[in-house]
């Protein structure tokens, strides 16, 4: 069973768009990144989702439950950490965590307490006093604490420090070890290349690409770079090329063997072929409309 | 139950205030009455011929000499114009703050229906409501009791179940428009309680005008009417329950169908 699955699911602010004929399939148990810059529609997905905003079109649904007529069903099994956590700011920091817990009819008071001191968060303190990066805990705890079947994160470590993001990222990776399936939706690519087993990229509200993070990167494109003095411009499939003092390093689409035949040809005295990181192919995606694989 | 506990938790300094003021002036009126009881002998000849004024406040229809007169335009004013306030800016807010504050996307996203948001949070206006007016009503109750006099039972109970009913047609007026609004609470509940209060005196002022009794609660629970009739108008009380449950219904209906943006 799929735990996300959207077909040409569509959102518009009126007359500007949000998400577009978005088809997107996570499988129960996957630790699946989304991946975006700001505007590209990945919260716009997120709320839709968790029923805060309707879609103008299309259908979605989570463990097989409609989003709009199941809600209540699909929430009680998920946990939500968003981008910005804001609560209520006269209220101690325990009292949320209760208040959370006590909506979803559950007592998650020991996962709470354990989660609580993992991630060494001070529960007496009002959330007003709290710093960013502290109230992300707080939401952290909010969304975990009742063992969700589905987490959906939405740029998770903004705020973190480092040893906090390590001790999160342990939390997911034994929450997903345990059957959760993980919605990890960030802009930080090394995070989705470190954890995740499939990602998404989304474009302009439309999935442009998804697959084994393996694939992505692979993805037929390597980066080449190359030592000397060397023409490339007749070569077709360069992408990203950029020149420097004793040589070129580029992004390249096509065949090796025409590659090597033609850099053969060439004054060149050093040759690297390597696997490009997420980064590069999220780049080679936007900047060049993602249509090269 | 678990959202009306926690907006009596969130609102319970601002109802504790607001009834106390209330309490807390209506007790010094009622205190200052055994005072002025000696003085009204010439002055009721003064406040009855103060044309449009006079009017305006019903002080033409009852005597400032007696405790139901006094009490009906003093008193009616503090807890008919504390508990509009109240009511208003307590039920303008009630929905649209969660979007202000930025804490709906923490609130939505539980597995709690909108219509059950919707529900307990308009229970817990009308919980603070209800107990605003109890505590109010013993505060009146006992201060009457406390200068010795006898309470005039049906008055002040029809004095105050009318400002009850004004007050719960300006919150299911107001919650309706809160289901509406992302910012500017205040300025709508304070608004719309000080037009309705305003449109009362222009009614009470111009015969024209009068048709305005049934568009204001004021009309209704106007205390010099009250105590001069010793009963309530059905109609504008019809009128004025239609129109709250029309803004609860329209509260409804907008909110669970409304778009939640960051």
């Amino acid at each position: 069973m799929y735990a996300v699955e959207t077909k040409g699911l569509t959102k518009f602010y009126g007359k500007s768009r949000g998400i577009a004929d978005l088809d997107l399939s996570i499988s129960e148990g996957e630790f699946f990144g989304f991946i975006g810059p700001n505007g590209a529609g990945k919260s716009t997905t997120i709320r839709t989702l968790l029923g805060l905003i309707k879609p103008c079109g299309g259908n979605a649904k989570i463990f097989g439950k409609d989003i709009l007529t199941e809600k209540e069903a699909i929430l009680s099994e998920t946990g939500y950490l968003p981008s910005e956590a804001i609560f209520y700011s006269g209220m101690k920091v325990k009292e949320v965590i209760k208040f959370s817990a006590s909506l979803k009819k559950a007592d998650c008071s020991k996962e709470a307490e354990c989660l609580c001191e993992r991630l060494k968060l001070d529960v007496s303190k009002k959330v007003r006093e709290l710093s960013f990066g502290n109230r992300k805990k707080v939401a952290i705890v909010c969304a975990l604490q009742s063992r969700p079947r589905l987490c959906i994160l939405d740029e998770p470590t903004s705020g973190l420090d480092p040893l906090i993001q390590r001790e999160f990222f342990s939390i997911l990776k034994e929450r997903h070890a345990s059957g959760a399936t993980i919605f990890l939706s960030s802009h930080i690519l090394s995070e989705i290349q470190r954890n995740c087993t499939r990602a998404a990229i989304i474009r302009e509200g439309k999935i442009i690409a998804a697959g084994s993070v393996e694939e992505l990167s692979k993805n037929n494109a390597k980066r080449v770079q190359i030592q000397g003095m060397a023409d490339i411009s007749p070569l077709s499939g360069v992408r990203d090329l950029k020149k420097t003092e004793d040589g070129a390093s580029f992004l390249y689409g096509g065949g090796i063997s025409e590659l090597l035949t033609f850099l053969s040809k060439q004054k060149i005295s050093d040759l690297t072929i390597s696997e490009p990181d997420l980064e590069e192919i999220f780049l080679h995606y936007y900047l060049d409309g993602g249509n090269g694989k | 139950m678990t959202i009306v506990w926690h907006e009596l938790k969130q609102n319970r300094t601002s109802l504790v205030v607001w009834t106390a003021a209330i309490g807390f002036l209506l007790a010094v009126c009622i205190f200052m009455f055994p005072e002025m009881e000696g003085q009204m002998d010439g002055m009721d000849e003064i406040f009855s011929s103060m044309g449009s004024f006079t009017e305006a406040f019903g002080m033409d229809q009852v005597s400032f000499g007696t405790l139901t007169g006094f009490y009906s335009v003093e008193c009616g004013n503090i807890l008919g114009l504390g508990g509009a306030f109240f009511t208003s800016l307590t039920a303008a807010a009630i929905l649209s703050k969660e979007e202000k504050d930025h804490t709906a996307e923490f609130l939505l996203t539980q597995p709690v229906s909108r219509f059950r948001i919707v529900t307990e949070k308009l229970a817990a206006v009308m919980v603070q409501v209800i107990i605003l007016n109890m505590v109010v009503f013993i505060i009146s109750i006992s201060s009457v009791r406390a200068i010795g006099e006898s309470v005039p039972w049906k008055e002040i109970c029809l004095l105050h179940f009318a400002y009850f009913l004004l007050q719960i047609e300006l919150a299911g007026i107001c919650f309706g428009i809160s289901a509406f609004l992302r910012q500017g609470s205040i300025g709508t509940g304070l608004g719309i309680a000080a037009v309705m209060y305003f449109l009362n005196l222009i009614a009470n002022i111009s015969d024209r005008a009068g048709f305005l009794k049934y568009v204001t609660p004021f009309g209704y629970a106007e205390g010099a009417d009250i105590v001069a009739n010793l009963c309530l108008e059905q109609m504008p009380v019809i009128t004025g329950m239609t129109l709250a449950a029309a803004g609860i219904l329209a509260g409804y209906v907008k909110y669970c169908r409304k778009d939640i943006l960051s």
